[in-house]
């Protein structure tokens, strides 16, 4: 919301205060504003200059060189422009001036005269002929101008005569004088053949000596298009020129004055809670309160012509649940012309776009008050009926933009006795449009039911102003003020008679909202000790009365429910930066991660202190990395929860798997070249409840963490494997198994395996499959690991006892053995750790080896036992056993053959 | 006797002293007090000598060892001290030369900004809640005030599963969870992901992060708020930070506000960084609104309550002067190793 600061006063006063203090005070007591500027910030060293002399320029066939008086002194300025002329007052941009777009003028030499400035258009200004409606350039055919296009015959001969004939009764013609006799008005004397003759004009570009044609049988000039030319042919002959200023003002005026852009703009942040002051006179309110100055409105007075509005119209609301209270008034023999510059003005800082008198009024009284007004032509309502219903499905409207729309029934809709006239609060229809040619116009003020206007703009994909305001929902009692203040504006524009009566159906609750007041459980809420005049007067400021322990509330706060809303009103008048800061001091609660949050908090410690760096990815994704990491097309883990309204296929899915998304990180890395990349990521997976082979989407899926890691570059199968052990060893996971995991469409068939504990599969690490390497652009050998932490979570130990330090020594023995290449690693250590008794301490794997010496598909495995007994020495002879049980049971399991 | 003595130990003084290594030490050990060595001799000789002086003699002869062997410790230590010293100069390496890498892994910045969250509140009396990030409308709207069709929720562009279920827009639907679990004294913070229909740009994330604080008790009152938030703000930028608290409006707190932090830039002057305004945004804020507590099962007669809500990508890009949303979710290592 734009508020221009100086309409502010005509409700309340805040003379004294600056601009940048205005903001903090506002912002502080609760409108925020985001921003306080000057609308003619941009715009210095600009004043008014009277043209006292024009000459030709002697080296352009276009260029003027005026002498132009701004005040203090006369300058002279080359201009390109032809629609001026001696007399007319226009802007002047002088030596070291600024304009908008941060555009510096200066003094210079054009073609060789000096040049103290530059004379300003509306468009150098910022502005357009809806802020300046009189400023309209037309411009006449000046044949001296004529260019022939390219490839074309010349439609005028080079040297022109005056009387040559152009066509039919169109002839060329001297100009020998031009007179200015008005605002844009001219009486020329040319000759065309036949002697001096006079002529008046509206066109601005006409100089003496210039060549024109008139249509000799109207005696008119005529334009480029009367002499049915393309824009380029009269290439200066254009309706962008400077802008001439018919205002009350003289040379040396600063122009921002004189337009209206002295002016100091807030832009307001208003919350959805408060649709009473997106008008000034709601901000009128909070500004007098937070200044503590008077507020006052005064109540709009219309005079009005006799006659009586019933007679002409009538309104029936069959929805009152969606239309609490429509209030309309009627207004005959309108004349549709610019607003005066006050309103245009206020509109403009406003940032509306004025657009003529009617219209105007609408958007005005809409800031005014809050209230968004309509404006239909009468002679457009069938039979004068305005009904107001709920469309029927199938009905449709074109609408004010020209867009045709389907309507249904859960939309509100303006009706005549027979059509659709306006989509209820959000925008009125072309068939019942205000034209130029417009006689009786009805105002509309209406309240409407907030949730359904807002459906309604969504459904039809159109927010309005309009529907922004009356889907916060606004407050009834304010449609009668309304409309006939748009009514007193008319009276006071002069833009027509307004008819007695008015029509006023009204199904709100009258009554005022009351609530207890309770000072002692606001200060209670707030930490305040405020005493309760002091909580009566700051709820008084803003509206509302205290009586009787109660609390009437304006019938304009429609967010005011409860207590604790009238705490916060206390409190921001009060002040919230003068609440204390206290530490409440209730029962003492520990503060503390759970076990699962440490469990994840020290597997991610453990993953950084094996040099993985910690990612992030996105929780959607497309459905096509399912393809990436090969996962066959019926594979159950492809049922997804499916966004309904993603931002496109890429975040369309919530993954079932970390996998790609972390292979995608990889290959991000990879792509820019950077040699190693180790990455892992606690991420979430979300896992839905199948119905039907799809995703439920009415049940929310599971979601868990699952631990991912990825790496290139850096690491072996087995270190990554070590990484894991220490995960499991630092988490207190016992009983770890790995066993080799051959059909995972993603990973390496000859170099994945499961992560088991205590029987349970917790989770999958190896190397990526090259194939899906190969398609993330990933080469060389791509690891990965994927641990569920639910799973993780459960096989925690987390008892953890001291088993006392041994007191007796060790005995070490080594074995090796032959057997077949096949032969995995891990089960003939089970088989060791079986057979070689309580003694067996410890056993570990030293050497594997294949080649020379050893026959083919057989390869040597070494283990090394460490033997104790935690009572006494072990003697050679239990020794000896074990490792005999051992070969055996290495014998008989697979076949193995001791190497000697 | 007394001249040859003083002769042995005089030569003795001069071989030994000139032994550079511990075998020729050893030589000249052997030399004068080994089996067939020169002191051994003269004691050997003694038999010739008179029965009366033998004890002076023999005194003389031992006291001529003792001094020889005291020479010998002393030119050990010395040999030692010097091969020590070769051996030093021989191991002499360039220092200079660069550390063998230990690859330790970094976390992400996101996560060590919301650690030293997490660990600020814990020391508060906080704990850790965490909840669903699919949700139900229920608790991510409905509960909070915000009903279909409130105004409020066009400002949070949101994903939906299905007509009740949606990506969640905030964490303030934890709020509702907490209480429906537990009753009060409630004390937590709940991070975790967001999501909104925001194109992905360099300040827009369609996904992204918030911590979202609850207090419920008896008694708590605005003025508490304040406090924890102030002395939150004080630990997290600094123990000079000043903060503001401005009104505001959120549809599941009353009253509302906002939370700004003075530009640490500037001190309030405006700069860029903090848009010309002086205060940076911080967080939001509020009592718990009546209404919620009531959805939860909490009776607001008997008990109040605080919320608050702080964007977590907004505090790590302003800390570590971040320009850019979409690096957080590239995990482009030479990114992540900076912090």
């Amino acid at each position: 919301m734009k508020l221009p600061l100086s309409w502010l006063s005509d409700y309340t006063d805040i003379s004294g205060v600056t601009p940048k203090e205005y903001d903090a005070k506002l912002t502080m007591s609760g409108s925020k504003v985001e921003e306080v500027y000057h609308l003619g910030e941009e715009i210095s060293n600009v004043v008014v200059g009277r043209i006292n002399e024009m000459t030709r320029h002697p080296n352009s066939d276009h260029m003027w060189i005026c002498q132009i008086d701004v005040g203090e002194e006369v300058i002279q300025i080359c201009t390109g422009a032809w629609n001026v002329h001696v007399g007319d007052l226009i802007p002047v941009a002088k030596h070291k001036s600024t304009l908008p777009g941060g555009i510096k003028i200066t003094k210079g030499k054009l073609r060789g005269e000096a040049s103290n400035g530059m004379l300003c258009s509306l468009k150098e200004l910022q502005l357009d002929t809806h802020n300046v409606p009189y400023a309209v350039i037309k411009p006449a055919a000046i044949l001296n101008d004529y260019c022939c296009l390219k490839g074309e015959k010349p439609s005028l001969p080079e040297e022109l005569t005056a009387g040559y004939k152009i066509f039919g009764k169109t002839v060329a013609a001297k100009v020998l004088s031009v007179k200015t006799t008005g605002y844009s008005r001219y009486d020329l004397t040319v000759d065309f053949g036949a002697g001096e003759t006079a002529l008046s004009t509206d066109c601005s570009n006409i100089h003496e000596g210039d060549f024109i044609a008139v249509d000799t049988a109207a005696l008119t000039v005529c334009t480029p298009d009367d002499l049915h030319a393309q824009a380029a042919e009269f290439p200066h002959c254009i309706t962008d020129g400077i802008l001439i200023l018919d205002e009350d003002c003289k040379p040396g005026d600063d122009i921002k004055k004189v337009l209206g852009l002295d002016e100091w703009v807030a832009d307001f942040e208003i919350t959805s809670n408060r649709p009473d002051c997106l008008s000034v006179i709601g901000l009128a309110r909070e500004t007098a309160a937070t200044f503590d100055r008077p507020f006052h409105v005064n109540a709009p007075v219309v005079k009005g012509v006799g006659d009586d509005i019933n007679k002409y119209m009538s309104v029936e609301v069959k929805d009152p649940d969606l239309c609490p209270r429509y209030t309309a008034r009627l207004v005959r023999n309108i004349k549709i012309e610019p607003s005066p510059a006050w309103m245009r003005e206020r509109l403009h800082a406003s940032g509306v776009r004025p657009i003529n008198n009617i219209v105007d009024i609408t958007n005005y009284v809409m800031l005014e008050y809050g209230q968004p007004m309509h404006a239909f032509d009468y002679s457009c309502l069938s039979d004068g009926k305005i009904v107001v219903r709920r469309a029927r499905n199938g009905e449709s409207i074109q609408t004010l933009d020209g867009v045709d729309h389907d309507l249904t029934d859960k939309m509100l809709a303006i009706c005549d006795n027979d059509k659709p006239v306006a989509v209820a609060g959000v925008m009125g229809g072309a068939n019942s449009e205000i034209e130029d040619d417009t006689r009786t116009v009805v105002f509309e003020s209406a309240c409407f039911h907030g949730a359904t206007v807002r459906v309604t703009a969504k459904a039809l994909g159109m927010r309005t102003e309009a529907s922004g305001r009356f889907e916060k929902g606004l407050d009834p009692r304010m449609t009668l003020d309304a409309v006939n203040r748009a009514c007193e504006l008319v009276e006071q524009l002069g833009a027509g008679e307004v008819i007695d009566g008015i029509i006023d159906v009204d199904n709100s609750d009258p009554n005022p909202k009351r609530l207890p007041f309770e000072p002692d459980k606001m200060n209670g809420l707030l930490g305040l000790s405020l005493s309760d005049a002091e909580q009566q007067a700051y709820l008084e400021k803003l509206g509302f009365t205290v009586e009787n322990g109660e609390v009437t509330v304006p019938s304009f706060r429609t967010d005011i429910a409860r207590m604790c809303d009238l705490a916060e009103e206390v409190a921001r008048m009060y002040g919230y930066d003068k609440i204390p800061t206290t530490l409440y001091a209730g029962e003492m609660v520990q503060g503390e991660y759970t076990p699962k949050q440490q469990a994840e908090r020290a597997a991610a410690l453990v993953c950084r202190e094996a040099g993985f760096d910690e990612s992030m990815t996105h929780s959607f994704i497309s459905p096509k990395f399912y393809d990436m990491i090969g996962w066959a097309a019926d594979d159950p883990r492809r049922i997804s929860t499916t966004i309904l309204n993603p931002l496109g296929e890429d975040f369309s899915i919530m993954r079932t798997t970390v996998l790609p998304s972390m292979l995608e990180s990889l290959a991000h890395n990879h792509a820019h070249r950077n040699p190693t990349a180790s990455l892992y990521e606690l991420g979430t997976i979300y896992t839905p409840t199948v119905k039907n082979g799809k995703a439920d989407p009415d049940v929310l899926p599971h979601e868990e963490k699952v631990l991912t890691l990825g790496s290139y570059g850096r690491l072996s199968f087995f270190q990554l494997k070590g990484v894991i052990e220490a995960l499991c060893r630092e988490l207190n996971i016992k009983g770890v198994q790995f066993v080799p995991e051959k059909n995972n469409p993603s990973y390496h068939p000859g170099r994945c395996a499961s992560i088991l504990a205590g029987g349970e599969r917790i989770g999958v690490f190896g190397t990526v499959h090259p194939t899906v390497a190969d398609r993330y652009g990933l080469s060389g050998e791509v690891l990965a690991a994927e641990l569920r932490m639910d799973a993780l979570f459960a096989a925690i130990d987390s008892v953890k006892l001291y088993h006392p330090l041994p007191k007796f020594p060790a005995s070490t023995r080594d074995i090796a053995v032959l057997v077949d290449d096949a032969v995995p690693a891990a089960s003939m250590q089970a088989s060791i750790e079986k057979a070689a008794g309580t003694i067996l301490e410890s056993v570990k794997l030293f050497d594997v080896y294949k080649g020379k010496g050893i026959p083919e598909g057989k390869k040597s495995v070494a283990y090394s036992l460490s033997l104790r007994a935690p009572d006494r020495t072990l003697t050679d002879e239990e020794c000896d056993k074990a490792m005999k049980d051992a070969l055996a049971a290495l014998e008989k399991d697979f076949g193995a053959a001791l190497r000697s | 006797m007394k001249e040859k003595l003083q002769g042995i130990l005089q030569a003795a003084r001069e071989q030994l002293a000139a032994a550079a290594d511990a075998r020729a030490l050893d030589e000249a050990r052997v030399k004068f007090l080994g089996k067939k060595g020169e002191l051994t001799a003269l004691l050997k000789g003694m038999k010739d000598v008179a029965a009366e002086e033998r004890p002076v003699v023999g005194q003389m002869i031992n006291d001529v060892r003792a001094e020889i062997e005291t020479i010998i410790d002393k030119q050990k230590a010395v040999i030692a001290e010097a091969a020590l010293a070769h051996k030093l100069e021989a191991e002499t390496i360039d220092v200079t030369l660069p550390g063998e890498e230990v690859v330790i892994g970094k976390e992400h910045p996101l996560n060590i900004v919301l650690d030293e969250l997490k660990e600020i509140f814990i020391g508060l009396g906080f704990s850790i809640a965490e909840g669903p990030e699919v949700e139900l409308d229920h608790y991510n709207f409905e509960a909070l005030n915000i009903p279909k069709d409130h105004p409020a929720r066009d400002t949070q562009d949101t994903f939906y599963i299905s007509d009740n279920v949606v990506l969640r827009t905030q964490t303030s639907g934890m709020q509702v969870r907490v209480m429906e679990q537990k009753k009060p004294p409630i004390r937590i913070i709940a991070p975790g992901r967001v999501y909104r229909s925001d194109a992905v740009d360099a300040t827009h994330s369609p996904l992204f992060h918030q911590i979202e604080g609850l207090v419920v008790d008896k008694g708590i009152r605005m003025s508490d708020l304040k406090g924890i938030l102030e002395l939150f703000a004080k630990k997290l930028y600094g123990e000079d930070t000043v903060v503001r608290f401005r009104p505001h409006h959120f549809p599941f707190t009353e009253p509302s506000a906002e939370m700004d932090i003075q530009c640490y830039r500037c001190h309030g002057a405006g700069c860029p960084l903090c848009k010309g305004e002086g205060w940076i945004e911080i967080l939001g804020c509020g009592m718990v609104h009546p209404k919620v507590l009531e959805t939860s099962g909490i009776d607001p007669e008997e008990y109040s309550g605080y919320a608050f809500g702080i964007g977590l990508e907004r505090t790590v890009m302003g800390r570590f002067k971040i320009d850019d949303i979409r690096l957080f979710y590239e995990n482009d290592v030479r990114f992540l190793h900076q912090f």
